[in-house]
């Protein structure tokens, strides 16, 4: 399990050295070799864990399955671009004065131990580990956030430093739940916080106990997925922070809590053998995707804007696994998949059509093709696949989910249909004026990599035309998990 | 003798952690709140050590220790620094009538009782009665991160918060595995320097450490609120 | 028969030694503050002077104003007599309700009140507001702090409720220890001292219990300072009763009532002597915060009634 132990020192070692490199170039080339190392490696892991379906780890700490060695290979992905991409936005951002040198160094080290903090969340066999490793990945987000120490910054890092706080103390109280009621059948030990030992044993954990726990755990890991009610932090943190953390937030962070949530629900569903885990999902669910999406259309800053897309597909997601069967997983794992692509490739554009319109105001960006061809189109591009337009995986994944709640709750489909519906209108009314018409006069030209945004992009169309057979197999395999409630494991 | 006593003392314990949950919402000084909170640590400490004696469980004597070097006695001296340093205003003016808030608090306090019920009685635990006490600490310390303006005292609910969450491992399920408490004394660790940092970035850009001020800058973005 | 002469035993010691124990509050508290003080009699030599002196009184005074006195001394006293001090199971000890006993006490209150309106200076009226809304707050406080006792005791008797602790084990009771710092609270305000009011100055701003009585003199005055000496020995014998019963005698022979009476002496000396240095120790209250520490008693002993049922119900 050597590879493991590497996929999981090499952001460690990075965040650790690059503490220590002031030079701006340097670190950036450490950061994106980092990202690559990390990368190469989880890729090798996975073809391992592929062959032999699911390998524990370190004595029992760690445990990989076809559900979480998935999400892995693609946090490391995204991670990876984030940093490819990060490398000339920082750049342009410590030439405008935006950052110092100081600050720019946290960004770095705090960019890769937060990656640590995620792939330790994902690989740990512990729910109170993946406890530890979210608040740590919070954390590390915090500073990152507050990295411009504007006003606004400062009060939207407090704002989600306060909030996720909140929520991840209840997550824990669930977590501590859960262990009072398994330390009863597993014995008091780290067998009683073991996803395995859980699963294993889950019929006989107390369903009281643990109906009352996941009521804590939604809620708690609710807040950091963003769900509404609770997602006042998202769109601040996500306007007000630097690009690339705003796309590894969306892109990678909520995904993270939506793991712990959904790991949490086959728990509760194995030991009170109800829908009412799914139930209460798939309500948050409808709610965050109504709200978000009326929500978009009263934004003026593109960022936010955006976040509130995040809401709206974290809702769908939340929806997908809610309904629970293994269509409806499918879908959900594929939607993880292709939002979170598409999302940070929007991102990245956003930040630099940002940079080289110098505002965030929607109203002040006009002219996006005009003026840098691959910005312009490239926002357009990204709009249209968030949106769920045909040639794209949000579109397949989609229809889904259509098909699946179709199959089990046939009323809900009318809602999802009317909330996607408002939603797509909120996105092009506002995208349309930016990317079309005159060149805005206070325009600049700035030094962009579209590349990660267009493979991003490309991988997202080549998910929508057609899965490859293997990459079907694994979300089968992961869907199949999720349905049997870990039983495999 | 130990066999009754210990469940007593731990009863007493729990009792005493809702009086310290209670007496930090109806605080009016800063610094008397801070007094509380430390009093809430060594209370937490003396748990710890209480439970670990009951059920002979030495991973827990570790768990004490930590919470009183950490949460009776680190973070209080933090926080204490903190307030000198910024020469915050010695009252603490909450944004809800106090009495209100006592009213809230009991009827949360009951709330709790009616959600743990069930559990109770399946539980077998030595130390059960606790876990109703401890639930209601969290939204106390909840309430309080609500009911406060100034970014210090929320701080001071979301270590309140912490602290009863460390309460009910200890008291209902006599302590969480080694390895995740110290994961989690960790993250409150980083979480209180965070915090610390926090305070001087925000007097320094608001001149205030009032939460009001601070989100006046983010609701002119925001329509939707 | 007995039992009936301890009873009128112990209603005229509580009687007699009520000014003396005020006396001791006062002495102990010169100590503390380096005085000399005037010494334990000296609120018997108070009472004396006050009875030989005639009445005045003004124009219009009603016939409220004149019974006033006698109606709160007697509720007083009657309330006195009933209360266990030495013997558990008196001949009394039927009517020996704690409910009973705080209407009592209500009932002399209510007396105070509207002699104190009843001349129609702004002082009375003021004092007669003040003070029956801080009763408005502190009596429910002492009610529910008195229910914690009695749900383990499942009475609200008297006699009962003490033969219930003094049967029981030896157990922590966090329920208890609540109840007993609400009490605390409660009394202290009851009896008007430190730092609710303080009963040596008439301080306009602040008086409340004075203010009330500020117009009577003579052997009006006298009995109206009598109940209140009363009643702070009442409260003190209160909550030994409830709090601390051990040693009271339960059978009528002669050692038992010796030890009974010389433990209660004991008991009650031990308050006032923690009466004198809180009221040493702390600073007077202002009128405002008088509500905020009533309702804080208020929690206190709530919390003592939700830990009773957390904590202790079927532990």
């Amino acid at each position: 399990m050597n590879l493991f132990v590497a996929t999981l020192l090499s952001p460690l070692l990075g965040g650790l050295l690059l503490a220590l490199v002031n030079n701006p170039r340097l670190a950036a080339r450490i950061n994106v070799g980092t990202g690559i190392t990390t990368f190469t490696f989880s890729l090798l892991l996975v073809i391992q864990v592929l062959d032999v379906k699911s390998v524990d780890a370190m004595s029992g700490w760690f445990h990989l399955d076809a559900y979480n060695v998935f999400l892995l290979a693609l946090t490391t992905f995204v991670g990876m671009t984030t940093s490819i991409f990060s490398a000339p936005y920082m750049r342009h951002e410590l030439a405008s004065g935006h950052v110092d040198l100081p600050r720019l160094r946290l960004y770095h080290s705090m960019f890769q131990l937060f990656q640590f903090g995620m792939l330790l969340g994902f690989s740990t066999n512990n729910i109170g580990v993946l406890w530890v490793s979210l608040e740590l990945a919070t954390l590390a987000t915090v500073l990152l956030v507050s990295l411009y120490r504007t006003p606004a910054s400062i009060a939207a890092a407090w704002k989600y430093f306060i909030l996720c706080g909140m929520g991840i103390a209840l997550a824990l109280f669930g977590t501590v739940l859960v262990f009072f009621t398994s330390s009863a059948v597993l014995g008091h030990g780290n067998e009683a916080l073991n996803w395995t030992a859980l699963y294993a044993n889950a019929a006989r954990l107390d369903p009281a106990v643990m109906s009352i726990a996941f009521c804590f755990l939604m809620v708690g890991y609710g807040t950091k997925v963003g769900l509404v009610p609770m997602h006042a932090w998202l769109p601040d943190a996500h306007g007000e922070g630097p690009t690339p953390v705003s796309a590894v937030l969306s892109g990678l962070l909520l995904n993270l809590a939506l793991y712990a949530l959904v790991r949490c629900k086959m728990l509760v569903d194995g030991s009170t053998g109800t829908d009412m885990a799914g139930h209460i999902m798939m309500g948050f669910g409808l709610l965050s995707l109504f709200v978000a999406a009326f929500s978009l259309h009263k934004q003026r800053d593109i960022k936010r804007m955006f976040s509130f897309s995040s809401i709206e597909h974290m809702g769908l997601m939340t929806f997908a696994f809610g309904i629970g069967s293994s269509l409806a997983s499918f879908a959900a794992l594929l939607h993880m998949t292709v939002h979170s692509l598409v999302k940070s490739g929007i991102f990245f554009t956003v930040g630099h059509a940002a940079q080289a319109m110098g505002t965030q105001k929607m109203a002040e960006i006009r002219g996006l093709i005009r003026h840098h061809p691959g910005i312009g189109w490239g926002l357009l591009m990204g709009t249209v696949a968030i949106a769920g337009f045909p040639p794209f995986g949000v579109f397949t994944s989609e229809f889904l989910l259509f098909a699946a709640a179709l199959e089990v709750y046939p009323w809900t489909a009318v809602p999802l249909l009317l909330g996607l519906l408002i939603a797509m209108a909120g996105l092009f009314r506002f995208v349309q004026p930016m990317v079309y018409g005159e060149v805005a006069s206070q325009a600049v030209p700035v030094h962009v990599n579209m590349l990660p945004v267009y493979v991003h992009f490309a991988m997202a169309l080549v998910l929508g035309l057609a899965i490859p057979d293997f990459l079907a197999d694994w979300y089968t395999q992961a869907a199949a998990l999720i349905v049997a409630g870990g039983g495999g494991g | 003798m130990s066999d009754t006593l210990v469940p007593q003392l731990v009863d007493g314990l729990a009792a005493l952690m809702l009086l310290t949950s209670f007496a930090l919402l109806a605080q009016h000084r800063l610094l008397s709140v801070l007094n509380w909170f430390a009093a809430q640590g060594f209370l937490l400490a003396t748990t710890a050590a209480v439970v670990a004696y009951g059920t002979n469980n030495h991973e827990l004597y570790i768990s004490a220790l930590m919470a009183l070097l950490l949460k009776g006695l680190l973070l209080p001296w933090l926080l204490w620094r903190v307030i000198r340093q910024l020469h915050v205003h010695r009252e603490v003016e909450p944004l809800m009538n106090r009495t209100m808030t006592m009213l809230i608090a009991l009827a949360l306090t009951l709330f709790s009782f009616h959600i743990i019920q069930p559990i109770e009685k399946i539980s077998h635990l030595m130390t059960r009665d606790s876990m109703a006490i401890a639930m209601a600490c969290v939204l106390l310390g909840m309430l309080m991160m609500i009911t406060r303006r100034k970014a210090i005292t929320q701080v001071i609910g979301f270590l309140a918060v912490e602290n009863s969450l460390f309460f009910a491992a200890i008291g209902s399920t006599n302590g969480m595995p080694l390895v995740v408490e110290i994961g989690i004394a960790f993250d409150v660790l980083i979480a209180a320097l965070i915090f610390g940092l926090f305070f001087f970035q925000i007097r320094d850009t608001f001149d205030s450490l009032e939460v009001d001020a601070m989100h006046a800058h983010l609701i002119h973005k925001d329509d939707d609120e | 028969m007995r039992s009936a002469l301890v009873q009128f035993f112990q209603a005229g010691m509580l009687l007699l030694l009520a000014p003396l124990l005020a006396g001791f509050v006062a002495t102990c508290r010169a100590r503390l503050q380096n005085r000399r003080g005037a010494g334990v009699m000296q609120p018997w030599r108070n009472l004396r002077k006050l009875f030989s002196k005639e009445v005045v009184m003004a124009s219009h005074a009603s016939w409220i104003f004149r019974t006033a006195p006698y109606v709160v001394f007697t509720a007083t006293v009657m309330a006195a007599s009933v209360v266990p001090a030495m013997l558990v199971d008196t001949p009394l000890s039927l009517i020996a309700d704690v409910i009973a006993l705080v209407a009592l006490l209500a009932l002399s209150r209510f007396f105070q009140a509207l002699a104190g309106m009843d001349i129609g200076t702004a002082f009375g009226g003021m004092g007669a507001s003040r003070e029956m809304t801080f009763a408005a707050l502190g009596e429910p406080a002492m009610l529910m702090s008195i229910f914690v006792i009695s749900l383990s005791a499942h009475s609200t008797n008297l006699t009962s409720m003490i033969n219930h602790t003094l049967n029981s084990p030896f157990a922590l009771h966090p329920s208890l220890a609540f109840a007993l710092v609400a009490m605390l609270l409660v009394a202290l305000a009851e009896n008007g001292r430190i730092p609710i009011d303080n009963p040596t100055t008439h301080l306009e701003l602040t008086m409340i219990h004075e203010a009330m009585i500020l117009e009577y003199s003579g052997r009006h005055l006298a009995l109206m300072e009598w109940a209140a000496m009363v009643k702070l020995l009442l409260f003190s014998t209160l909550i030994v009763d409830l709090f601390m019963p051990w040693g009271m005698a339960v059978n009528t022979d002669a050692i038992s009532l010796v030890q009974a009476f010389g433990l209660w002496l004991l008991k009650v000396a031990g308050l006032m002597i923690a009466l004198a240095l809180a009221e040493t120790g702390m600073a007077k209250l202002r009128l405002f915060d008088v509500p905020e520490y009533l309702s804080g008693a208020f929690v206190i002993a709530f919390l003592g009634l939700l830990s009773f049922y957390m904590l202790e119900v079927g532990a």
